[in-house]
């Protein structure tokens, strides 16, 4: 349900940009930064949810693993912005990131034990699969930055090992 | 002239005596998401280093078990090879990382 929504929100954005740049628009720059950095804030709060709340192992090592992946990206991030004195800025696509991913974890919220470990990862594989593509086909194309790009591309590269890493974890929960 | 001969022939055994009796470490670079080079031939008895220029720490994890390191950011881990056999080897943390090690006789 959350990946439809999720892929939704995405799909919207490339849907968007698409008949914008029909127009010879994009999302900009300050755009892309603040949906990369947004969904990378995001897992790290699903992450601190999914520490506070599982007992499982592997389940607790991949928070670990995406809590400090994903702040040494958007650490980067930061520093690359200030460095090109860009502000990232507020969107739609980020907002309704943001909304969903509280939706999510209000849902989790019930959950514990097994039932919590797997909607958990499984939200990952879908989550990491839904802004992959994203990166891949919108953010990464419309970054007219050099040092952004190859950035999101370096983020890229992170994440889709991420989703194998999910997948992995989510077979063992089987 | 026989001197001269004697001293490169003893040169030349030196050399090769050590050559096959001095372990070798054999570096691998991660960068960008890869183990560079992806495929190494090393000997039995040989350190395999890895050294990690990336954002993010990495493992290097054999396939059977044989060995498991943590490469953390801007540093290095090294283990020693003492079996021969092929080792494939990924990162656990981004399974899309994937190297193999060839461990031949000395």
């Amino acid at each position: 349900m959350k990946f439809i929504k999720i892929a939704g929100a995405l799909a919207a954005m490339v849907i968007a940009t698409g008949t914008a740049s029909a127009q010879g628009a994009k999302p900009t720059d300050p755009q892309i930064a603040h949906i990369a950095y947004t969904a990378g804030q995001l897992d790290i709060d699903a992450a601190k949810q999914a520490l506070a709340k599982s007992k499982n192992k592997e389940v607790r090592a991949f928070a670990q693993d995406m809590q400090r992946d994903h702040k040494a990206v958007n650490d980067k991030a930061l520093a690359l912005v200030k460095k090109l004195k860009v502000t990232p800025e507020d969107n739609d696509t980020s907002k309704a990131l943001a909304k969903q991913a509280k939706e999510k974890r209000d849902e989790l919220a019930k959950l514990s034990g097994a039932a919590f470990d797997k909607a958990y990862i499984e939200n990952e594989v879908a989550y990491h699969k839904a802004v992959n593509g994203a990166l891949e086909k919108t953010l990464i194309p419309s970054a007219s930055n050099a040092e952004l790009k190859e950035l999101l591309q370096t983020g890229l590269k992170i994440f889709q090992g991420h989703e194998q890493h999910a997948e992995q974890v989510a077979a063992k929960l089987k | 002239m026989c001197g001269l001969t004697a001293r490169m022939f003893g040169a030349l055994v030196l050399v090769h005596a050590a050559g096959s009796a001095r372990a070798e470490t054999i570096q691998v670079k991660i960068e960008n998401l890869a183990f560079v080079p992806a495929e190494i031939t090393v000997h039995a008895g040989d350190t395999i280093q890895w050294t990690n220029a990336d954002i993010v720490a990495h493992t290097a994890t054999a396939r059977n078990g044989g060995f498991d390191v943590m490469i953390p950011v801007k540093g290095k881990a090294s283990i020693v090879v003492k079996v021969t056999g092929t080792l494939d080897y990924y990162c656990k943390f981004h399974p899309n990382m994937v190297g193999k090690v060839v461990v031949v006789g000395k």
